[in-house]
């Protein structure tokens, strides 16, 4: 199944993938990006903003 | 009866100010942050204006990096535009070291009276009687407290404003995708702040150097997802290898900045929000921190009226709403359309309007003064900005 996936080595925690998130499925616990899977609807948002690259989806 | 009467969630620029505020207006205010060392890890490149900024703080040493004298823009082929402060030792602003401000300002609120609580996160909020309830999680323990007021100061990931029903989401036009390097080994004049605009560097943002004392800078990009095809890291890559290939990078800021312009409203029942939770940041230049302090500024205030009143509905809060349209909404309006011309300019037209501009003095920095200097020598643009030439 496919599914949205940090790279945890790229991520730098910054929180602009929460603002463009309409569904909140994702959510900043101090430095550690937490995605729920059953709200993520794959929509790429957060994916085209991540400055750093770290999100991705994956099989 | 509740714990307290204002919890501010978040203790950047805006949330700080707030607390500070609320608890100089006698009120019993909690401060959380749920990092564990305020101010880090830095999402800022950390300039702002002097004269607004001294309205709220004055300078300190310890947390002034730089004093900047001038600017200088720079279009895709490289034209140039200077601008300069009118009179010599006038300088326009500084850059900050935020990672100091930050706690400073948060002393400032807790030597107002405020209890200031870190790695501290805000976990749920709902309402009841009248009054709100936030679970928060503090290093580790859930507690659960009920405050007449939540001021939401929780940033550009907020929660508080999805709590409190207050649409914020951010859609792919109207944010800043953001990388910095802090860089030393690089050449650049200490009282400077730089400038590259244009597709070529970063499409629908623009490259930054903001120097930090002599010896490094803030080096960094916005571009927006909507118009960028890779990555702000992939960008900022290309643009240190080809200009500062000896420069060394001691230092990574990731961040999303707002551009959304002026959101309908920062408040619900027992609930406003501040700085960049409101998406108070300017569409233009990505500048956040004084409006943010402003803000905060306007809602403290308004916290004291509405607990004077013991009314903290939507309908009393609305006069937040009021007071930061009036002090710098009307401007955010005005810059996300200003901006939404200036992101259909090829880097043809930025070329040709540097080339016609050269050296132009300002009193203080404003890149909007300079926007509207840009459009003023093309005159099909000029026509679509009437509006905002007057
Ligand atoms: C790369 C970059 C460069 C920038 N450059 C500039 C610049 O040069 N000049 C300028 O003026 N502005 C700049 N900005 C914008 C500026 O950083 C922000 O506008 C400013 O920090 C907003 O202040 P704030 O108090 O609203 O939010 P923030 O400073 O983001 O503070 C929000 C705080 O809330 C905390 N928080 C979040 N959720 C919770 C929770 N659930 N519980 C508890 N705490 C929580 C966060 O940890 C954070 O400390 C830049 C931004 C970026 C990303
Ligand atoms: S946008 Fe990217 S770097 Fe920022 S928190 Fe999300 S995954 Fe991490
Ligand atoms: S893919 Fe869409 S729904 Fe899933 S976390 Fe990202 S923005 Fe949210």
């Amino acid at each position: 199944m496919k599914r949205l996936a940090v790279n945890r080595y790229k991520c730098g925690y910054c929180g602009a993938c929460i603002a463009v998130c309409k569904f909140n499925a994702n959510e900043l616990v101090e430095t550690y990006l937490e995605i729920y899977h059953d709200k993520c609807t794959l929509c790429m948002a957060c994916v085209k903003t991540c400055p750093m690259n770290a999100l991705e989806v994956v099989e | 009866m509740t714990d307290c009467d204002v919890i501010v969630v978040g203790a950047g620029p805006g949330g700080s100010l707030a607390a500070k505020t609320a608890a100089e207006k006698g009120l019993d205010v909690l401060l959380i942050e749920k990092r564990q060392e305020i101010g880090v890890p830095v999402r800022c490149a950390e300039g702002v204006g002097r004269e607004e900024f001294e309205e709220f703080v004055m300078p300190v040493e310890k947390w002034i990096a730089s004093e900047i004298e001038s600017a200088e823009l720079y279009s895709p082929s490289g034209y140039r535009v200077k601008l300069s402060a009118d009179q010599a030792g006038n300088e326009v602003g500084y850059v900050l070291e935020r990672k100091i401000f930050d706690r400073y300002l948060a002393m400032l609120a807790g030597k107002a009276g405020a209890e200031v609580l870190t790695k501290t996160s805000a976990v749920w909020m709902k309402r009841e009687n009248g009054n709100v309830k936030l679970g928060i999680r503090c290093m580790g323990e859930f507690q659960e407290i009920t405050a007449k007021i939540v001021i939401g100061a929780d940033g550009v990931e907020s929660r508080v404003a999805k709590w409190a029903g207050i649409d914020s989401t951010l859609k792919l036009n109207e944010i800043e995708s953001c990388v910095q390097y802090l860089m030393t080994d690089i050449d650049f004049n200490p009282t400077t702040t730089y400038f590259w605009v244009g597709r070529k560097y970063a499409p629908g943002g623009y490259i930054w150097l903001f120097p930090k004392g002599k010896d490094s800078a803030n080096v960094g990009i916005g571009v927006m997802p909507s118009m960028a095809e890779r990555p702000a890291k992939y960008y900022l890559d290309r643009f240190v290898r080809e200009k500062f290939p000896e420069g060394e990078i001691v230092e990574v800021v990731v961040g999303g900045v707002p551009v959304k312009g002026a959101i309908d409203t920062a408040v619900s029942d027992n609930v406003m929000l501040v700085g960049d939770a409101a998406r108070h940041t300017d569409p233009i230049t990505g500048g956040g921190i004084i409006n943010a302090m402003k803000a905060g500024y306007h809602a403290g205030i308004t916290a004291s009226e509405a607990i004077e009143k013991g009314d903290y509905s939507e309908s009393f809060l609305k006069r937040y709403d009021t007071r930061w349209m009036n002090d710098f909404g009307q401007t955010l309006v005005r810059n996300r359309k200003l901006q939404e011309k200036m992101l259909k300019l090829n880097d043809s037209a930025f070329d040709r309007l540097f080339k016609g501009i050269g050296e132009m003095p300002i009193g203080e920095m404003n890149v909007r003064r300079l926007a509207l200097e840009l459009f003023k020598k093309e005159p099909k643009l000029l026509w679509d900005l009437r509006e905002f030439l007057v």
